[in-house]
């Protein structure tokens, strides 16, 4: 059962690509500021969960409340204004677009995201590269700028889905840094993630995602107990 | 009398200037089907029909109301700019969700049913439609006679041209309109509202085609298959330069309304094909055109 304090209070939500029913009833909770994980084995539906909740998987049932909103009869546009953002795990960088425009894109929905100086501050790599093209920076650089949009914007919860994927562990742990110092100015983060123990370094609580529905949840102080459980499930 | 490769130099730059006008109005047109398609995904089959409809506009805007050429200028392409809004909202835009080639045919239709109702009322006849006093005339370069409109059409063009790419190029509007061209679920998931900047960018697509008509008003006849004979080489121009790629599509229209008037002069029976024969050895050496991305 959700709680009445959540963030994100999502409810037996069903999402189909096409025919293919891929979400068989997800319910989790984010309470603010919280960060929390989707794990589970590749094809269970985490990805789809994030694709759900900001509306560009329109086939869906259930119910999505976000900050009181009912996410569920906002057109995908009107998402983004309610206060969430989306990392997408391929990156979304625009070719077409420099570094600084690929920034500037998403329009600012809130007041209290971070300037442009506070954020080239953060990432002083992105100022020097931010008259390059979007698509020529290295798999960090972009992974980086992937978020760092979406900081001016104000937005109160962030969807990042594998932020880590296939970078090296400089970058990773950089990465890290990142979602700990988001993590002390009060940002929701909800974070699907592959990499167990950079997940288990942030999260504060774990969902279990298995055949398209959350099966287990727990807060990371119970990690080491259900190391066992994870194991079997995940094949780590 | 000056010859150059053995043809007198009148003749030569004659031709050259006919296909830098031609050039001129093939690359304002392809400008705007290369936005559409860009964006949108469609093949605007109806881009010639307003074309005639920008040109019929300023010709019963001046027969009608005796609104001249300069207000025109203006009004036209906001005509023609706000039909295109209007068939965008209330038609093209329900077809997203299906087949492309429905766009494509939908289109196709509304050509034929524009140009039928203007031939049912206006006849296949031309209509004349005056030269600006402003431009009327013309002025010895020298080495040629320039009729002054002819110039200002082609000047015009440019800074249409320059200045849409500026547009795109520049502006926070062009950045959602190249990023929405990419990826356009991942811009409204941004909090871009991308159905309205669909409605705007076939407004303002339609809206240069209205703005070629008029321009090309004074030059050739208002009449209802004018859009139709230019389509088809505009179309060329476009798979030339590479489909939705907008310098492409500036650029190679004048190349082509220049290649075209050359071989005017050197083997003028070749001049109304060679645009496609251009087109098929760009198809073969470059599949994706001149400025396309593979893949793109």
């Amino acid at each position: 059962m959700n709680r009445p304090n959540a963030l994100l209070s999502v409810d037996d939500l069903h999402a189909w690509y096409g025919e293919s029913h891929a979400l068989h009833g997800v319910s989790l909770d984010i309470l603010p500021g919280e960060t929390v994980t989707l794990v589970g084995r590749n094809g269970v539906g985490k990805t789809t969960t994030l694709r759900a909740i900001i509306g560009i998987i329109r086939k869906r049932t259930g119910t999505i409340q976000f900050d009181g909103k009912d996410l569920m009869r906002l057109p995908l546009h009107r998402t983004a204004h309610a206060g969430i953002g989306f990392v997408p795990e391929e990156r979304g960088i625009f070719a077409s677009l420099t570094v600084e425009e690929n920034l500037m894109l998403p329009p600012v929905v809130a007041p209290g995201g971070m300037s442009l100086k506070e954020i080239f501050d953060l990432f002083p790599n992105l100022h020097e590269r931010r008259n390059s093209q979007g698509t020529r920076l290295s798999g960090g650089e972009q992974q980086m700028l992937a978020m760092a949009r979406m900081l001016r914007t104000g937005v109160k919860l962030l969807l990042l889905d594998e932020p880590t994927e296939g970078l090296a562990p400089v970058i990773v742990q950089r990465i890290g840094e990142v979602l700990a110092e988001l993590k002390t100015r009060g940002m929701t983060i909800l974070l699907v993630e592959q990499n167990f123990r950079f997940a288990s370094r942030i999260a504060d609580r774990f969902f279990l995602m298995e055949h398209g529905r959350v099966t287990a949840a727990f807060p990371a102080g119970e990690l080491e107990v259900r190391m066992d459980l994870l194991h079997q499930v995940l094949g780590v | 009398m000056t010859m150059i490769f053995g043809i007198p130099i009148q003749a030569f730059l004659g031709q050259l200037l006919v296909g830098l006008i031609n050039g001129s109005f093939y690359a304002m047109l392809s400008l705007g089907l290369a936005i559409i398609f860009g964006l949108l995904r469609v093949i605007n089959f109806a881009h010639g029909a307003q074309y005639m409809l920008g040109a019929f506009a300023g010709y019963l805007l001046l027969t009608w109301f005796g609104i001249g050429y300069w207000p025109s200028l203006v009004l036209v392409p906001l005509i023609v700019g706000v039909i295109g809004l209007v068939i965008e909202k209330f038609a093209l835009s329900r077809l997203y969700s299906v087949d492309p080639l429905y766009g494509l045919l939908f289109t196709f239709g509304l050509a034929l049913v524009l140009e039928g109702v203007f031939r049912y009322y206006f006849g296949v006849s031309g209509n004349p439609y005056p030269t600006p006093s402003l431009l009327a005339g013309g002025t010895n370069l020298g080495f040629m006679f320039l009729p002054i409109y002819r110039g200002w059409v082609v000047v015009a063009s440019l800074i249409v041209c320059i200045g849409v790419w500026i547009a795109i190029e520049k502006t926070k509007l062009g950045a959602y309109l190249r990023a929405a061209t990419e990826n356009p679920r991942l811009v409204q998931a941004f909090g871009v509202n991308v159905p309205l900047l669909l409605t705007l960018t076939y407004g303002i697509g339609s809206g240069l085609a209205g703005l070629a008509g008029i321009l090309a008003a004074p030059v050739y006849q208002v009449s209802p298959l004018m859009g139709s004979d230019l389509i088809i080489v505009v179309f060329a121009v476009v798979v030339v330069g590479g489909m939705g790629s907008i310098l492409g599509a500036i650029v190679t229209g004048y190349i082509l309304g220049l290649a075209e008037g050359l071989t005017k002069v050197f083997y003028p029976e070749a001049s109304s094909v060679v645009i496609f024969v251009i087109m098929a050895v760009v198809l073969l050496v470059r599949p994706a055109g001149l400025f396309g991305r593979e893949g793109a």
